[in-house]
């Protein structure tokens, strides 16, 4: 007995291990981790000195990176808040990357080595105006300085601190900038604009101490329109305001002169509308109409001259000092499925230094940007390498004729993500050459045990975790048994559909999604969402699984909506539709047809219901269901939540059977004065819950209250919708609401005061966990609302469960109305959050975790446990047993239990999991500017061997103890034989 | 040379105001962060590397970054109270309330949420530093003992070794009654194995 208990207590203590966590050496076997920098606005090569060449980077999603030339590996970066827009970038002494950004008001220097910030300094100015960056080799008081035009004010900036050595205030109300020039080796600037949108006005101001020297202005009949283009140091050329006209104005010494060249005048037929392209080539500017791209040459005078026309989506990079007084720039055409780079001299259009032709993925679209750069080569003659962004937003280093490498930073803006299965393995596959032979497998395993046993080499140690990193197992393109390979599939804002795999990260396939491409009755289209639209059961294989792409050709509710269907495995789309209605919901139904396609009811702005596939054998499921079809709209901006029901068929003009009016059942509206709401969030339609019930202590049971129709909204005082710190305790409340959405019944309603948003929420099985800023303490809450079903609590009289007088069986219906208890608490949390999402197992019998994303870009696993209204500071001893927590004020954040380990998903937007096949395990992928995926398992795998089981170890145990049993039956024996003859 | 610039910095730290009233709209929030050279940073940031910290006002309102020396600065601020984050991989820092007073500008008000302890400046230090990995213990013979296998083998070997010696220091006549019974019984049953039953 003694010896039982005592092998009790070992045991106990044995389980009692760390939680859930990773050790140093696990890093990427479960998981892996991409880093984007999105779509380049700007580039600016550094390649001058010797040592490592690099191109600087500022993108559209604020950030700034240093990318290697040789290989697009990412030396650093920065990613800047989301106001903080990067206007401008550029290199100074070689040593520094000076970004201006917030509309010209912050101007920092980056050391380029190692990123880290330099200096920083704020431009104030007396007006919002055009920002403008220009680095001079000017030098003034010794130090080299920047001219920053911004907020109507021209600084003279130090590039050694940040210091402003000078600044003229341009207060004129109605002048608008255009352009900063310093004219090469002068020590004066000119700033030029327009006044009142037709006078033209230049600025000539000594550049050592600011002084005014010269201003001059002309007075222009029309009205001019955008931006001007340079085209030498004196001259400019603008369009007007019809598009019509061009103008070319110089300025030598101060003295205005123009041209007006009608735009028809160069070109036999009418253009249209004409827009100037920014460029920077002397002597040439480009203007672009609907049809064409136009370059046009300055002679002398104001003398135009066409120099070429192209039909082709044309792109033009600035041009590039490559030797004294010679500029050169780059061009880049389509033709088919290549594209031809030109590098031509400013000053002679018919001569090319350079034309490659290169073969080019149709799926990453047309050129968008074009930046050079020249190298000089061994026999001295000049080298260009080009770095191209293309319509999905990657980036690409063309050198000699060939693509050096490319970056796929369309995934740096993923909008939304699906997952899909792989094929299953087939017997006649052969996939056995990429499994390792028994020796191999074995040799693998003694390699593992010399690990554990600390008697490998460090060469060894190197081997088993090359071994360990590079398992084939986890990468192959088939369905495995416990669920962890699958295909993200992945929706990002170019419109570019990319499959994910999740073993390793690798990109499957990818596909520039056609009805999201821009087109003449589409001009704005945008991505919405993803839904799995076929998944065809195993047994089924004919058919590939199938997503479903739902966008909308433009930003408001009301523009039409677009369709895609895209084949899961390859990538090919085999469906694309332009609706006639807009698209403001779409719901998945519960219910498949024949071929097991997903029927869908979409939504449009009028409140009709579209279902989706149109074939006579949905609309039949679909009549059966009719009266089972409810849903819901919030409106933000009024307040408004409204529930609705189908009626009939569509009244309109056209028969369209698949058209059906909805009838308005319930709404409820909150008063506007004092209510504003912020977050909704609903159940995951997938998730599956295992038991209602849950047992607690003294054996007593509870009845969750389980309905997929529960609703979450969260309101704030319209005060209090701004920013922290805008509004005082007093004024500024949070209320949260459990609403049904099939009745509209408000299940539970309760006021925070004292609090406001931002307000992150996940709602699963019956309870609810939000996070928001509690102004009171100024610290950040979160709070927990459990819901209960008290109609089911008398149920747990055995009596009447055996006598039959229970309503157990009676099914869940929204319906009949339920009496529900709610219990919530709250306690403190130290960060703020961007995201949250609850791990999802495939049954629900694993207990749950939050995952939270932290203002740090990490991600957070924290036990459900801790967000249990239950808790109590002194828990009694049943309810110690039933692992009830003490209740503390704050919520623990373990080091240990950041899922993200030490890596950053930096600009992080959204956590997804999925469930494994595997009960123990989910996957979690979180993305932002970044990717990252892992395996996560809530209560450890508990129905699986974890990757670091020593077979061997197994194996020797056995071989160990067949052997004992052998000697000691051997040594048995020969006892017995001893007793025998004695 | 060093010890002068220490004492430099020391007298800037000193002399620093926290909030000024800037130009324009708005005042400006002025801070340090400080992180402990050679505090457990093993696996992460090399020590003192400020180029990756970054520092959130409002949550998420504006970002800025670090200065070698590790100033920060927050500027055109409303007046009203605001909460600063640090975000450092390896540290643990606590969110500050910062309260900027439109009445009395230049008045300092800074606390630390997480502990409420207040602040006399805005230098902001690390409560702890975070180790996102489980430390691997060096292979035992206590590990191996405590593994189920270990336990498996350490149960059978008590009963191969210590089972004997109990049978052994047993009473002979009680011994002998046992081997008695056993022999009467022949196979033993369940029934003899349940408490009580091995008595008839």
């Amino acid at each position: 007995m003694a010896i039982m208990s005592f092998i009790f207590v070992f045991f106990f203590f044995s389980s009692l291990q760390p939680i859930l966590s990773l050790y140093e050496d696990q890093v990427g076997l479960m998981d892996w981790h991409q880093q984007y920098i999105g779509k380049v606005k700007q580039a600016v090569f550094h390649t001058h000195k010797t040592g490592r060449k690099r191109v600087v980077a500022s993108t559209e999603q604020n950030i700034i990176a240093t990318l290697d030339l040789r290989s697009g590996e990412i030396f650093w970066r920065h990613v800047l808040g989301p106001n903080d827009v990067v206007d401008g970038i550029d290199i100074a002494l070689g040593k520094y990357v000076i970004t201006l950004s917030s509309g010209g008001s912050i101007l920092r220097a980056w050391n380029l080595p190692d990123g880290q910030m330099v200096w920083e300094s704020s431009l104030h100015g007396p007006k919002h105006s055009k920002s403008l960056l220009l680095t001079t080799n000017l030098i003034i008081e010794k130090d080299n300085s920047l001219i920053v035009f911004s907020n109507g004010r021209l600084n003279a900036v130090s590039c050694i601190d940040g210091e402003v050595l000078w600044k003229k205030d341009f207060e004129e109300e109605s002048l608008e900038v255009q352009q900063v020039i310093q004219p090469p080796g002068s020590d004066f600037i000119y700033v030029v604009g327009f006044a009142a949108s037709s006078q033209f006005e230049t600025y000539k101001i000594n550049a050592k101490n600011g002084e005014l020297l010269k201003h001059e202005s002309t007075a222009f009949s029309g009205r001019f329109s955008g931006e001007v283009s340079l085209v030498s140091s004196e001259t400019v050329a603008a369009l007007d305001s019809t598009g019509s006209i061009l103008l070319t104005i110089s300025f030598h010494n101060g003295k205005i002169s123009s041209q007006q060249t009608p735009v028809s005048n160069l070109l036999e037929d009418s253009p249209g509308l004409a827009v100037i392209i920014h460029s920077s080539v002397t002597g040439i500017f480009a203007i672009k109409t609907d049809a064409a791209t136009i370059f046009i040459r300055v002679i002398g005078e104001g003398k135009l001259e066409v120099v070429e026309k192209t039909n082709h989506e044309t792109v033009v990079s600035d041009a590039l000092t490559i030797s004294e007084g010679q500029q050169a720039f780059a061009l880049v055409q389509h033709a088919g499925s290549n594209i031809h780079l030109t590098v031509k001299p400013a000053h002679d259009w018919d001569s090319n230094l350079l034309k490659e032709s290169i073969k080019m993925d149709q799926q990453r679209g047309f050129v968008h940007k074009v930046f050079i750069n020249n190298y000089i080569r061994t026999d001295r003659s000049h080298g260009f390498r080009a770095l191209i962004v293309m319509e999905d937003h990657s980036l690409l280093l063309l050198q000699q004729g060939a693509i050096v490498w490319s970056r796929e930073d369309g995934l740096a803006s993923i909008i939304d993500v699906t997952t899909s299965e792989l094929p299953v393995e087939k017997a006649g596959v052969s996939v056995a050459k990429v499994e390792l032979n028994l020796f191999e497998w074995l040799k693998g395993h003694v390699l593992k045990l010399k690990g554990t046993l600390m008697l490998a080499t460090p060469e060894d140690i190197a081997a088993i975790q090359y071994m360990r990193l590079k398992s084939s197992e986890k990468s192959k393109m088939t369905r495995d048994h416990n669920g962890f390979r699958k295909l993200l599939i992945a929706l990002t804002r170019a419109g570019k559909l990319f499959a994910l795999h999740t073993g390793d990260g690798r990109i499957v396939w990818s596909h520039l999604l056609q009805s999201l491409h821009k087109s003449e009755s589409c001009r704005q289209p945008i991505g919405l969402n993803l839904h799995q639209w076929q998944v065809p059961h195993h047994h089924a294989l004919d058919e590939n699984p199938s997503v479903l792409v739902v966008g909308r050709c433009g930003p408001s509710s009301d523009a039409l909506g677009v369709l895609s269907l895209v084949d899961s495995y390859t990538g090919k789309e085999f469906s694309s539709l332009r609706l006639v209605h807009s698209v403001a919901q779409v719901i998945p139904l519960p219910y498949t047809d024949s071929t097991e396609q997903r029927l869908h009811l979409l939504i449009d702005a009028d409140k009709h219901a579209h279902l989706y596939p149109k074939t006579p054998e949905a609309i039949d499921i679909f009549q059966s269901e009719f009266s089972n079809v409810y849903w819901y709209s919030v409106d933000d901006d009024n307040g408004i939540i409204k529930g609705y029901a189908l009626k009939t068929k569509c009244s309109g003009n056209v028969a369209d059977e698949f058209c059906f009016d909805s009838r308005e059942l319930w709404s409820i509206v909150l008063p506007s004065e004092s209510e504003k709401i912020i977050t909704t969030a609903t159940r995951k339609l997938n998730e599956a819950v295992h038991t209602q019930a849950k047992l607690i202590a003294d054996q007593d049971v509870m009845y969750k209250y389980i309905s997929s129709n529960l609703l979450f909204v969260a309101t704030v005082a319209p005060k209090a919708s701004g920013e922290i710190g805008s509004v005082t305790p007093e004024e500024s409340w949070l209320v949260v609401y459990l609403i049904d959405t099939v009745t509209g019944r408000v299940l539970h309603r309760m006021t925070h005061h004292g609090s406001q948003g931002p307000v992150q929420a996940v709602l699963s099985e019956n309870w609810v966990v939000y996070h928001y800023f509690n102004l009171r303490a100024h610290r950040y809450e979160m709070s927990v609302i459990e819901i209960y079903d008290q109609s089911r609590a008398d149920n747990k009289d055995v009596w009447k469960l055996v006598v039959g007088n229970h309503n157990l069986t009676s099914p869940v219906s929204s319906y009949s109305r339920a009496e529900v208890i709610t219990k919530s608490q709250s306690y403190f949390f130290t960060h703020s959050l961007k995201a949250i999402a609850v791990t999802l197992t495939v049954k629900g019998i694993t207990s749950k975790q939050l995952l939270i994303g932290t203002i740090g870009d990490q991600v957070l696993a924290l036990d459900k446990r801790f967000l249990d209204p239950r808790r109590s500071v002194n828990p009694t001893q049943a309810e110690r047993e039933e692992g009830i927590i003490p209740l503390t004020d704050s919520l623990p954040i373990i080091p240990q239990s950041y899922i993200t380990h030490s890596l950053r998903v930096e600009g992080l937007q959204s956590i997804i999991t999925v469930a494994a096949k595997l009960e123990s395990t989910t996957l979690v992928f979180a993305h932002g500017l970044d990717l990252f995926f892992t395996h996560y398992a809530p209560s450890r795998t508990y129905d699986s061997l974890t990757e670091d089981f020593s077979y061997a170890l197994l194996l020797i145990t056995i071989v160990a103890l067949v052997a004992a049993i052998f000697v000691t039956w051997i040594l048995s024996q020969r006892k017995e034989l001893q007793d025998r003859w004695r | 040379m060093a010890p002068i610039a220490r004492l430099l910095l020391l007298a800037l730290l000193s002399t620093a105001l926290t909030i000024s009233s800037g130009s324009g709209d708005g005042y400006t929030i002025n801070g340090r962060v400080k992180i402990p050279q050679g505090l457990g940073t093993k696996g992460f940031a090399l020590p003192g590397k400020t180029s990756n910290v970054k520092v959130i006002l409002n949550g998420g309102q504006i970002v800025t970054y670090l200065r070698p020396d590790g100033y920060f600065l927050f500027q055109n601020i409303p007046a009203g109270t605001h909460l600063i984050e640090v975000a450092a991989i390896g540290y643990f820092f606590s969110p500050v309330r910062v309260d900027v007073s439109a009445r009395n500008p230049g008045k300092v008000q800074a606390a630390l949420t997480e502990n409420r302890r207040g602040l006399s400046e805005l230098v902001l230090e690390p409560l702890r530093d975070e180790q996102y990995y489980e430390i691997r213990e060096p292979f035992s013979i206590m590990s191996v003992v405590k593994s189920p296998m270990g336990l498996m083998v350490g149960f059978m070997l008590v009963v191969v070794f210590l089972m004997p010696k109990l049978v052994e220091n047993m009473d002979p006549e009680e011994m002998r009654r046992a081997q008695e019974e056993m022999r009467n019984q022949g196979v033993p049953s369940l029934a003899s194995l349940l408490p009580g039953g091995g008595r008839n």
